[in-house]
């Protein structure tokens, strides 16, 4: 290659260009994840883009009608069913993640702050329960709050009730203990990633110029994990809110939430174009939340300081 | 003073293990429930039987649902890592402008609610006339196990000392010849970390298999369909205790091996970083 572009005549130069270009590092960085980029053009992005433009179309009977029309989004947002189910899907993803933020920033704070050489086992230990199938996590959380099942006989036992409470499954209760137990480790690990950024130094400066543990912790240690937070609140935020299996299965009525209605409209109600005006208004308000959240946050960083 | 006790160790301790209370009591409750004598599972246990663990080997469609989990989750685990090693080789080794959007896109159905992900596949498969099969759910495995196959790549890759290729090439290896005699031993306890986290995804995966299935049922499928009988609880909590264990054995493997990765190239990067 050296010696081909040394002494050679201007065609062997051009090619030793081409070769120079070829080798260069975009061209062969791009090159290489190409495929993968080019997977999820085809199968997310594409696909994506035909959902929203079905959300504009009319569906009569077995023909989509491609006229422009906005009023699927009329549907979506007025009518009091789906304006509810969007309502509580937003309402149970928001507190979903607050709970399981709160449960969560004690934990990873310990891992990072007093795990020692025991931290990596600490984090596997949290991850393992979540590499079970989240169907059956799901369906023992049914056994746990069932009629008949471990929490209702447990309290018989202990003779705190007399008779097994209907109140704790089938309701939105229960789809929000469900999610804040399915999501736990979701939150956990990108809290604790940015706890171990914190530098000690700046927590042990603080210390030294008198501010008291508590203090410290506020002022130094939270404002720079925030970054942690926010992404383990939308982490959290984003998918619950589209979530089927939880709903279907604990949630009974008054738990269902956007995406079972959105899978209806797909199955049974065979109306594409209203499923995908729903499909696209969840996304719209996951986008909204997760600007809100991470505004909010940056907000209550300034005022700290 | 009473701050002080309140941040140190003692209180988060207690709470940590809570914590972990609470991490593992439903999961707890599969292999007790699933040696029990009464088929409806509450307390107090009636006894101890292996029956409905006997039973499984017995129900042809659970077989033919273990046989097709088998098929995708192994066609799934390969094509995404075969795809995440490009990605993760490139991410890691070069760099170039839009380097991160294309990383984001990649990593995006991470952070989408996989119902939509599923739907809008569902509808290009069925605009374009594709008959749903195993094939379309193992496609949408593969683009949901992508970003975790990264994950485990790119902590695998990170920091990996290009000298050493340089050294064998040098030396007169070849250009193959360095790929599997240099650059392959690195990185296999990652690659095969990826193959096992992906396999043990598509494994448990429903929301995907469930929209993009034909006739052909997977595990979590077949599961979903048993949930509607009370009387087959007790098969179903038997079948999931051994997910449970053949989970929590890929993963620890799996883990074992990203962690020997990660340390072959000297990196010191957690569990996700």
């Amino acid at each position: 290659m050296t010696a081909a572009a040394e002494g050679s005549p201007p065609l062997r130069m051009t090619r030793a260009r081409r070769n120079a270009l070829l080798r260069s590092e975009p061209v062969q960085g791009f090159a290489l994840i190409s495929p993968t980029f080019l997977y999820a053009l085809i199968l997310l992005v594409l696909p994506i883009l035909v959902v929203i433009a079905h959300s504009f179309w009319t569906q009569h009977y077995l023909t989509i009608d491609r006229t422009f029309t906005l009023e699927n989004y009329r549907v979506a947002l007025t009518e009091p069913i789906y304006r509810d189910l969007l309502w509580r899907s937003l309402y149970i993803s928001l507190t979903v993640s607050l709970f399981t933020v709160i449960l969560a920033y004690p934990i990873a704070y310990y891992i990072s702050f007093h795990g020692g050489r025991h931290k990596s086992l600490w984090l596997f230990l949290i991850t393992i329960p979540f590499w079970t199938s989240y169907l059956l996590r799901v369906m023992s959380w049914k056994v746990i709050l069932g009629y008949n099942g471990v929490l209702n006989s447990g309290l018989m036992g202990l003779g705190i009730i007399d008779e097994p409470s209907t109140a704790l499954l089938y309701n939105s209760s229960a789809v929000i203990i469900t999610l804040t137990h399915a999501w736990a480790a979701f939150a956990i690990l990108p809290i604790f990633v940015s706890l171990e950024k914190v530098d000690r130094t700046l927590v042990e400066a603080a210390t030294d110029l008198g501010d008291g543990p508590l203090r410290s912790f506020l002022r130094v240690t939270l404002p720079l994990s925030a970054p942690g937070v926010i992404s383990a609140a939308l982490i959290v935020m984003i998918p619950t809110v589209g979530d089927y299996v939880t709903p279907k299965l604990v949630g009974g009525k008054d738990g269902v939430m956007i995406a079972n209605a959105i899978q209806a409209q797909f199955g049974k109600a065979a109306n594409w174009p209203l499923g995908a005006a729903l499909s696209v208004t969840t996304m719209l308000i996951v986008t909204l939340m997760a600007g809100a959240t991470v505004l909010i946050i940056r907000a209550l960083q300034r005022l700290a300081r | 003073m009473r701050a002080r006790r309140f941040l140190s160790g003692g209180w988060l301790s207690v709470y940590a293990f809570l914590y972990i209370v609470f991490l593992y009591l439903p999961v707890i409750f599969l292999p007790i429930f699933s040696v029990n004598v009464a088929p409806t599972p509450k307390f107090p246990l009636t006894g101890f039987t292996l029956q409905w663990y006997a039973d499984l080997p017995h129900t042809p469609a659970l077989l033919d649902a273990a046989w097709n989990s088998l098929k995708v989750g192994v066609c799934a685990s390969v094509l995404a890592t075969v795809l995440g090693i490009l990605a993760a080789r490139s991410i890691t080794r070069y760099r170039y402008p839009g380097r991160r959007t294309i990383n984001g896109l990649i990593m995006a159905p991470l952070v989408l609610p996989e119902v939509i992900v599923a739907i809008s596949m569902l509808l290009v498969m069925l605009q374009l006339g594709l008959s749903l099969s195993l094939f379309t759910v193992v496609l949408g495995h593969v683009l949901i196990c992508i970003p975790y196959s990264m994950t485990v790549l790119t902590s695998g890759f990170e920091g990996f000392d290009r000298s050493l290729e340089e050294a064998s090439a040098d030396l007169g290896e070849s250009a193959f010849g360095t790929f599997r005699r240099v650059t392959l031993p690195m990185v296999a306890p990652a690659i095969i970390s990826s193959l096992l986290v992906c396999f043990t995804i598509s494994l448990d995966e429903f929301i995907i298999a469930f929209f993009l299935t034909g006739t052909e049922a997977t595990l979590p499928i077949y599961i979903w369909g048993q949930l509607r009988f009370a009387s087959k609880l007790p098969g179903v909590l038997a079948l999931g205790t051994l997910l449970l264990v053949a989970s929590f054995l890929l993963m620890t493997i799996a883990e074992i091996l990203r962690r020997r990765a990660a340390r072959r190239t000297q990196n010191e990067g957690g569990l996700y970083a």
